[in-house]
Parts: structure tokens; sequence; C-alpha cells
């Protein structure tokens, strides 16, 4: 296997270079190098535990909130390592948006979620807000449903509905790269298939990285996948290729269910 | 086979009894409270019927020992009170809220480990103490700042309230910050905002209902508190003009008559027309608190 995994004819968008992540003594993630290619939905998948949420916040250095996580190696994002002392935090999580596990709405007005991102830090004209928000609830597959009421409050709409309100959130700052954390966890299969039916749209604009221990989701949803175990990568390749003719015996065991 | 049915009646009897104790309990709260309003009221009404309420409401002047003509009237204490928790709160709230958000989103666990204890240590000192410390340590402070020629007044009593109140403040309002769902800083972070912003824009408002709470139960603590401000204010009858005048609130007030009031006199009986004040502006923060709570809850559900 080549060390950076990187496939022909498609251009890395994340370089992952030798990654290892400690939590105080444990150690999480075993040099992992990775390319993740551009415009492209890529897969995180494997047992619970393998570190698969650890690795998709350590491309937004979400991380970094947790204060006995410590981290070696480089992920270079454009180039770009984002673990350089020079990188504006703020900067990094706007180019790299995140959709969380459970939906996680503010307790504010569904408007007021989706213009958060443009809020903070600097004034813009309600004008301007009102268009970036309808572009985004449009993206997100939301707009027709709650047009009529974006004063309501978020946590009124029902989980499928909030989900897509974070996505939506999400796109409004513009991002390059979105990185959903089972996204479909905590939400009824109607909304699961809507949600998916998006990611699949938003390659097209942007470069995706979905981590899911749904192994359908990642077939049905996905272009690459990676499979982890027990913090090591143990195989990167072609979605197709990973479920119909896995390389490695772990990566057979595991899609098959014969453990997970 | 095990059978569920209910073996005698012992059982039955013993959780009746249970449930009893802890209803009768749960009265006796009840009971205490409106015993001291009945007896407040029961004591005021006198004095109401010899002063009359046109008087004790609008008058400013409270000389019931007056030898040409006693006077009764609670509104230069009441405004004295009412300037002093003021006052307490303009300075306590923002450093307690300041505080809080600190502790929970800034400061280091260690910091976090060793501020926190300290802050609770504050509110245990007793009142006379920090009468005290106003006495001889803030009073002649402020009368060089101002070139006064003592520093008894409001400002004193509001500086020394406001220490007061900071514990209840910080510690409710932490509370109620720590209670916010991480997840929403989470997101909140994760579109770019610094923790400054998302403190600003997400926690504290989400925390709103708490906050609220601590306001409304520092200014519980500031009013009714009696030995610190009766040591730190002068205690001057007036009706205050400005917050480097000495002033008596209705605590003070009434701490300093009720020693020497013939008892039965309309004196007697206006000073406990002054407790049923306290205790309706008292019960009314209260309750506008609990009734703020309820409507935040409601609003985040």
């Amino acid at each position: 296997m080549d060390k950076t995994n990187i496939h022909a004819g498609y251009k890395p968008k994340i370089l992952v270079e030798d990654l290892n992540l400690y939590y105080g003594q444990k150690q999480v993630l075993k040099s992992i190098n990775l390319a993740i290619p551009e415009n492209q939905v890529t897969a995180i998948i494997g047992p619970s535990g393998c570190g698969k949420s650890t690795f998709i916040r350590a491309l937004n250095r979400m991380n970094d909130l947790i204060p006995e996580a410590r981290v070696e190696g480089k992920i270079l994002i454009d180039d770009e390592n984002i673990y350089d002392p020079d990188i504006d935090l703020v900067a990094l999580r706007k180019k790299v948006g995140m959709v969380f596990q459970k939906p996680n709405p503010f307790p504010k007005s569904i408007f007021d979620n989706v213009a958060y991102g443009l809020t903070i830090g600097h004034h813009r004209p309600k004008a301007e807000l009102e268009k970036v928000v309808e572009k985004s609830l449009r993206q997100a597959a939301l707009w027709e449903e709650i047009k009529d009421r974006l004063e309501q409050n978020a946590l009124k709409l029902s989980g499928g509905q909030q989900q897509r309100l974070c996505i939506a959130r999400t796109l409004a700052v513009e991002p390059e790269i979105i990185l959903f954390d089972e996204p479909c966890s905590a939400i009824d299969p109607i909304a699961t298939s809507k949600v998916e039916e998006l990611i699949h749209q938003l390659k097209k604009n942007y470069t995706v990285v979905i981590v899911t221990h749904n192994m359908q989701q990642a077939a049905r949803v996905s272009d690459f996948t990676a499979f982890l175990w027990l913090g090591e990568l143990i195989e990167f390749d072609r979605t197709d290729k990973i479920f119909t003719n896995p390389a490695n015996k772990l990566t057979e065991d595991y899609i098959t269910g014969r453990f997970g | 086979m095990r059978s569920v049915k209910k073996k005698g009646v012992f059982g039955d009897v013993r959780e009746g009894f249970i449930h009893r104790l802890f209803q009768a309990s749960g009265m006796l709260a009840i009971l205490i409270l409106a015993g001291i309003l009945a007896l407040l009221l029961y004591t005021s009404v006198p004095a109401f019927k010899e002063i009359g309420f046109k008087e004790f409401l609008t008058s400013t002047r409270w000389d019931p020992t007056s030898p040409e003509k006693p006077e009764y009237g609670f509104l230069s204490m009441l405004a004295s009170t009412v300037m002093i928790t003021m006052g307490a709160m303009l300075l306590a709230f923002p450093l307690g809220v300041a505080v809080a958000s600190y502790l929970s989103d800034v400061a280091s666990p260690r910091v976090r480990e060793i501020v926190k204890p300290i802050v609770e240590l504050l509110a245990a000192i007793p009142s006379v103490v920090v009468g005290f410390i106003g006495l001889n340590l803030v009073g002649p402070f402020l009368a060089r700042i101002f070139n006064l020629s003592n520093g008894l007044n409001a400002l004193n009593g509001s500086l020394l309230l406001a220490i007061m109140a900071l514990p209840t403040i910080i510690s409710i309002s932490e509370d109620s910050l720590n209670a916010v769902p991480a997840a929403y800083s989470e997101a909140s972070l994760a579109l770019g905002a610094n923790v400054w912003q998302t403190l600003i824009k997400i926690k504290i408002p989400a925390a709103a209902s708490g906050i609220m709470a601590s306001l409304m139960l520092g200014m519980g603590r500031a009013i009714g508190e009696t030995m610190t401000v009766l040591m730190a204010t002068g205690n001057a009858r007036a009706f205050p003009h400005g917050f480097l005048q000495s002033v008596r609130t209705l605590t003070a007030n009434i701490a300093i008559e009720l020693g020497e009031v013939p008892f039965f006199s309309t004196h007697y009986y206006a000073l406990f027309a002054l407790g049923l004040v306290l205790f309706l502006i008292t019960f009314f923060i209260n309750l506008s608190a609990d009734v703020i709570l309820e409507k935040q809850k409601r609003k985040l559900q």
C-alpha cells in the first residue's frame, strides 16, 4: 500500500501524514496516513472505540478542547499544516465545517441559527444575512418546509429538521470541507435518507468526510472508505472496492459483520 | 412461580405513614410562612389604624419620638434600602457574572479548584465582620477619597453588600452556565466562534434564567442584610439624596429601635409595619425570580 494513500486521478484536499493522537498516556490514533480526495465523499468506518470520531475531530482541531489530547504528525489542508502554530483556529473552523452526532441547534430562532456563523465577529446588513440564510436553507433542502416560520425557535423542529438546520448553519459560513460525525445516528430513517441525499449533492461543491458505524450508509453515500481498527488505518480505497473486494482480511470480516 | 400479590397490610401502613410524614414536613414550611405573615399583618394593623396609610406611605419623615408631633413615614428608609441594594447589584452583578464566566469557561481546572472554594468562603464571613471592615477600613478610605468627615454612607453599604452578594451571584450563575449543554458551545466553536463570542452569544443567553435568578437571590440577600448596613451606613434618618450621604435602611431601623420601644405603643406597631413591608418586598422578588425561571424553562424546551 502506498504510504500516503493517494489515489491516482484524485487531487487530495486533506493529506494526513503520520498522525498520532494521545489522550494522556493512551494512544488513540496510530501513525495514520491518508489522502482525502477533493469533492468526494469519504466515509470513515470501524467498530466503536476505533478512533473514528477522534480522527474526524482532529481535522478541525475540535480535539483542542480536550486538555489531555496531544497530537503528533501533520494534517495538511491545501498544503497548510493545520497543527502549525501560525494557524488561525477561527479561519480553520470556518473552512472545515462540522455537523455533529446529535442535532444541536442553538436555543434561538431558525434564522439566527443559520446566520450565527456570519454574525460573530462582524456586523452584516440584514438583507445580506437574509440572502445567505435562504441560500443555505435551500441547499440543506429545508427551505420549503420552514420558510414561513424563520422566527420560530429552532428547538421546536423535528430531529431530522434540526439536523438539516445544523447542516444549513454549517453551509452558511461557506466551508470547503464538511465533516459529519455520525449525522444520522439520532434521527429516524426517513430523515436519514434526506440527509444522505443531501450529502450526495454536497460533494459537487465540498469535500465531505463522514464518520458512520452504519456500513450500508457508508456504501450508499461515499466514494471512498477508510476502515479504522483500534486506532490504525487498516484499509483505504474506493468504496465499491472496499465493499466488494477488500484487500485486508480484517476489513472483510468487519464489513461482512463478523465483528463490530 | 412467585406470587406478586400483597402480603399483609404492614407495607401499606408504612407507605402511608411515610407519605404523610413527608407531606406534613412540606406543609410545615408553608404553615410557618403563613404564620409569619399573619403575625406581621396582625401587629401592623394597629399601626395603620393609628397612623393611617397615607402618612405611612407618603411621608418621608420618620420621627416616632418627637415630643411635638411624632411622624411615621417609611419612604426615606425604603429609598435607602432600594438605593443601597441597587448600588450593590450594579457593582456585584457584572463582576459576579464575569467571575462565573471565567470559572466555567476560561479558567483551567486547577485554577477553578482553587478559586471556587475561596469564593464560597466569602459567604461564610459573618456579617458583623463585614460591618467591622466597613466601619474601620472602607469608611476611612471613602472619607479620604471623597474628602468627607466620615465614610459611613450609602456607598459604603453598597460596597459591602456587593461583596456579600457576590458568592450567591457567582455560584448560581456558574452552575447555570455549566448546565448549558456542551453541544451548544461545540457547535459555536466549530462555526469559528472563539471562547468569548461563544460565551456572549450562546452560553450567557442560554443560562439567562439562572443568571437572573442569581441576581434576584443576591438582591434578596442584600435587602435583608441588617448588621452590615447598620454598622457601615451611618443610619441618618433623612431622605437620601446621594450615595455619599448617611442612610438608614428598613432593616437597620428595626434593629435600632425595636430594642428600646415601649411594647404595644404606636411606635412598636409601626416597626412591625416596616417588617411587613420588608417581607412583601422579598416575597415579591422571590416570586418574580420564580416566574422568570419558569418562563425561561418553557422557552428552552
